[in-house]
């Protein structure tokens, strides 16, 4: 192979199987293989729901190993304990957490090749350098292909203490790149666990009560049974009583009726001719979630009673979160108070491709391919409710189509095996879109009640912020404005609720976001003071001399985004004056955003003209795949801010599917979108989330210039006339 | 009622022996294996099962086998045969996608927009497209990609 130019002798794996030859794949760490033939594949370890982590992550290891990023064969890794350390998709921490690993992985594969090569050639190592795929030895002249020397390499050991790259150096990773996956995209590939097929599989739905608050009390499957396509009718119970629920694991729906048929449109029919009696399910204790029990009531339940119920905590006294100063003196002694009580409703995560898994249990044995966050706590709530070991549960990771916290909850896939262990067949189970949406795990109702308080100058002396939610409290007490105040006052409350919560794309940040910046937007106006620099002051106090120890966030970098909006937006610029612009920021999962929304009301329509962005996630590996996923987060929170609402009546969703559930469209996307970075050397954390929060802000802020009215409840078309 | 249906896809002729009802959707995924379609709400509402019928876009969840004989029925798969339609090119080269998976439908809803409007305009393709819903809010990449591949022809 020596002197043989990788190009001429670099072959895809396709034209390789076309050849009648299959790969032969040498392995270098968990995350790389490389032929003889010199094609090398990266398996991307976390599950990708569309934030581009396919992509990313495999940069990672390909800057290090140092090899053309566009000939790399990208396959998604599956389950597996053994070789990977954190599968888990959420929190936007994939990138924070392979940052160092995976480049790791990268130089540590290189370095084996390059001692695989001093050993061949017998020479140093320090006389050989690598470039896109090739080792050199820089005196003879002589090159070879990584691939040639993939068989010896393979056999050392994995090296310790690797020196990565310092960022000046990098190649690739700051480049942008495009999706991996977007030419299967394209072509409408079977990449979905919804598209997943094996001979002989058969489909399953599972009919759950009708509305929260209720069970399973009996059934009739006597005519449901004769119909066409139709194998079995069974009830499962999903989780055992006695189970200790595992991280995610949630049994609201716990007794399930599955349907059993050959196709899809054969189950949806048959459900249709079940006869059930459904009952009120009694006050039940959930066990061991979080070390904790929790009770959830009995009772069929509605919005506009939890609207009430929030109010009326309102009035009474919370839990204390945090208290820096006198704040009760403050208020005592305020010549002016300020108080504003925002709400927002339950959200469905409306994830585009429905909830769906296949299972096949064979004996002990488990396979399941389908779309999940966190396959590992899969693993293990199977583990237990099969009685079987962790390692003989095999996970194929499938693309998701979307998650944003819905898919940490792998309760569906628990149902699937179930389902394939009765039937004693590979099963897909599908959710109808209905069940997706009446009977989610929501982001909870919630409810922020902020108070003020000013001196006779119109000097903001303390603040007051009282928050919680149907069932939990939205409040993060170590956030800003926290650590700007000398007198601060932060307290808690929940209102227990047998209705599922769960993470909803940057979880409770999503509605303090709302409610923190439209809040100091208000009162920046009061104190005649423009809201840029009014929460740069904040920040500012809070930079050079914070109040208390526990702040969770970077005032510096939180001002740089801020900063950043206010330039590149042109914020106070005369040519902007006649624009209806609102400003907001926020620090949620290690990463600071800004945003300047500009838009106008026509026709009671709202028409979003820009979107101005401002992020700092420290390094930007792709830009482009980064670029998408700020915009994306811009469009999904205008469409939720706007017009997201799941509401109850008696238990039951007054919305089941797209034609009662509002979501953003086309037209009333923005209709430009700009994304800047702070540019910076700080390790990179993640954009799944951040930039999402503060676009509901921006909204309000924006409306409000619009309309001059101010928005304190969600959804803000309710109050747009 | 269980019947023999032949429809035309992609410029194949197939025989299905299906519910009269079965909508095309559940044909193409269950029955002829292909998966290129996806299936978004049940309900026409959101744009993920768009195909072309006899290239116009429609709603394969709204669209029973019975209806269909005779007539030309296009999809994703079928869109273009090396998957290099200039819609499909402009989506690459925009890299439009999140998730993926309301992109076929969205690509189909594109494509017979441009057979019937090969120059929109952003308000035509705003109209146009509104019937597909994308959670990830690609929206303003989909534009893009649409105006491009109308300037590429």
């Amino acid at each position: 192979m020596l002197g043989i130019s990788w190009f001429a002798s670099a072959k895809s794996e396709e034209t390789l199987k076309a050849l009648g030859a299959e790969p032969t794949w040498e392995q270098l760490t968990s995350y790389i293989k490389i032929t003889p033939d010199n094609v090398v594949k990266i398996f991307s370890p976390n599950p990708e729901f569309g934030q581009n982590v396919m992509t990313s992550l495999p940069m990672l290891i390909a800057e290090e190993l140092d090899i053309d990023f566009k000939s790399v064969q990208v396959e998604q890794a599956n389950y597996s304990l053994a070789l990977y350390n954190r599968q888990f998709t959420g929190g936007s921490q994939s990138i924070r957490q392979a940052w160092k690993l995976l480049r790791t992985a990268g130089a540590s594969a290189r370095q084996m090749i390059l001692t695989a090569a001093s050993q061949e050639w017998n020479v140093p190592i320090a006389e050989l350098t690598t470039a896109n795929g090739m080792v050199m030895n820089s005196f003879s002249g002589k090159s070879a292909t990584y691939g040639s020397f993939a068989t010896a390499a393979s056999k050392l050991p994995v090296p310790k203490d690797i020196v990565l790259k310092g960022n000046k150096n990098f190649k690739l990773l700051g480049t942008p790149q495009k999706n991996v996956e977007g030419p299967k995209i394209v072509k409408g590939q079977p990449l979905f666990g919804m598209d997943y097929q094996v001979p002989g599989m058969l489909i399953a739905m599972t009919e759950r009560p009708p509305a929260f608050g209720m069970r399973l009390k009996s059934f009739d499957a006597t005519a449901a049974k004769k119909m066409p396509g139709i194998v079995d009718i069974f009830p499962i119970q999903v989780y055992e009583p006695t189970q200790k629920l595992a991280m995610f694991d949630t049994r609201t729906f716990n007794e399930v009726i599955a349907v059993v048929g050959k196709t899809t449109w054969d189950v949806m029919n048959a459900r249709k001719a079940l006869k059930v009696v459904w009952e009120n399910a009694p006050e039940t204790k959930e066990l061991g979630m979080g070390g904790r029990d929790t009770i959830v009531p009995a009772g069929l339940e509605s919005t506009t009673k939890h609207y009430a119920q929030m109010l009326e905590m309102d009035n009474k006294p919370g839990r204390e979160e945090r208290k820096d100063g006198d704040p009760e003196k403050a208020f005592a002694e305020a010549k002016h108070v300020i108080e504003r009580t925002y709400t927002a409703p339950f959200l469905a995560h409306n994830i585009m491709e429905p909830t769906n898994t296949f299972a096949h249990v064979q004996g002990d044995k488990v396979k399941i391919v389908g779309p999940i966050q966190g396959p590992d706590m899969v693993a293990t709530t199977v583990a237990t409710r099969l009685g079987i070991p962790k390692e003989n549960i095999e996970i194929q990771l499938a693309r998701m189509g979307g998650g944003f916290g819905r898919r940490a909850y792998g309760h569906y896939m628990l149902e699937a095996v179930l389902i394939s262990k009765q039937a004693n067949a590979p099963v897909k189970l599908i959710y109808k879109r209905e069940d997706d949406v009446s009977a989610g795990i929501y982001r909870p109702t919630y409810q922020m009640t902020y108070r003020a308080a000013f001196d006779e100058n119109k000097l903001l002396t303390a603040m007051h912020i009282k928050g919680g939610g149907v069932s939990e409290s939205p409040l993060h007490a170590n956030r800003f404005p926290a650590g700007a105040l000398d007198n601060y006052l932060a307290e808690s409350w929940a209102i227990p609720s047998n209705i599922t919560i769960g993470a909803f794309r940057a979880p409770r940040s999503n509605f303090n976001a709302a409610a923190e910046q439209s809040f100091l937007d208000e009162i920046s106006e009061y104190m005649g003071k423009d809201p840029i620099a009014f929460r740069l002051e904040l920040l500012q106090r809070a930079k050079d001399n914070p109040v208390g120890k526990s702040n969770d966030y970077d005032a510096a970098r939180y001002m740089g985004v801020l900063e950043l909006v206010r330039d590149k937006s042109g914020w106070g610029k005369p040519e902007n004056a006649g624009k209806k612009r609102g400003v907001s920021a926020y620090f949620c999962h290690n990463s600071y955003a800004a945003q300047v929304i500009d838009l106008h009301v026509k026709d009671g329509q709202v028409m979003v003209d820009q979107v101005t962005s401002a992020l700092d996630c420290g390094v930007v590996v792709n830009p482009e795949g980064a670029k998408n996923m700020a915009e994306g987060a811009a469009i999904d929170g205008i469409g939720n801010a706007l017009f997201g609402r799941l509401s109850l009546t008696d238990g039951r969703t007054d919305q089941k599917n797209f034609d009662t559930y509002r979501m953003i469209r086309h037209n009333e996307a923005p209709k430009k979108i700009d994304v800047h970075f702070v540019q910076n050397e700080v390790d990179p954390t993640g954009l799944g989330e951040p930039p999402f929060p503060p676009i509901f802000g921006a909204m309000a802020n924006a409306l409000y210039k619009a309309t001059g009215k101010r928005f304190y409840k969600q959804p803000f078309m309710d109050d747009i006339s | 009622m269980i019947k023999k249906f032949t429809v035309r896809i992609n410029k194949k002729s197939h025989t299905v022996t299906v519910d009269e009802n079965m909508p095309l959707l559940w044909v193409l995924r269950d029955i002829l294996d292909m998966k290129g379609t996806k299936y978004g709400c049940g309900v026409g509402s959101c744009g993920a099962c768009t195909v072309h019928l006899n290239g116009s876009a429609v709603r394969s969840c709204q669209l029973p086998i019975s209806a269909l004989a005779n007539q030309d029925i296009t999809t994703i798969e079928g869109l273009a045969e090396k998957g290099d339609h200039p819609v499909q090119k402009a989506w690459l080269d925009v890299d439009v996608a999140q998730c993926g998976y309301c992109q076929s439908g969205q690509i189909m809803s594109a494509a017979a927009l441009l057979k019937s409007t090969p120059k929109p305009t952003e308000e035509d393709i705003e109209n146009f497209m509104t019937g597909n819903i994308c959670r990830c809010g690609t929206y303003t990449r989909i534009k893009k990609a649409i105006l491009q591949a109308a300037a590429s022809k």
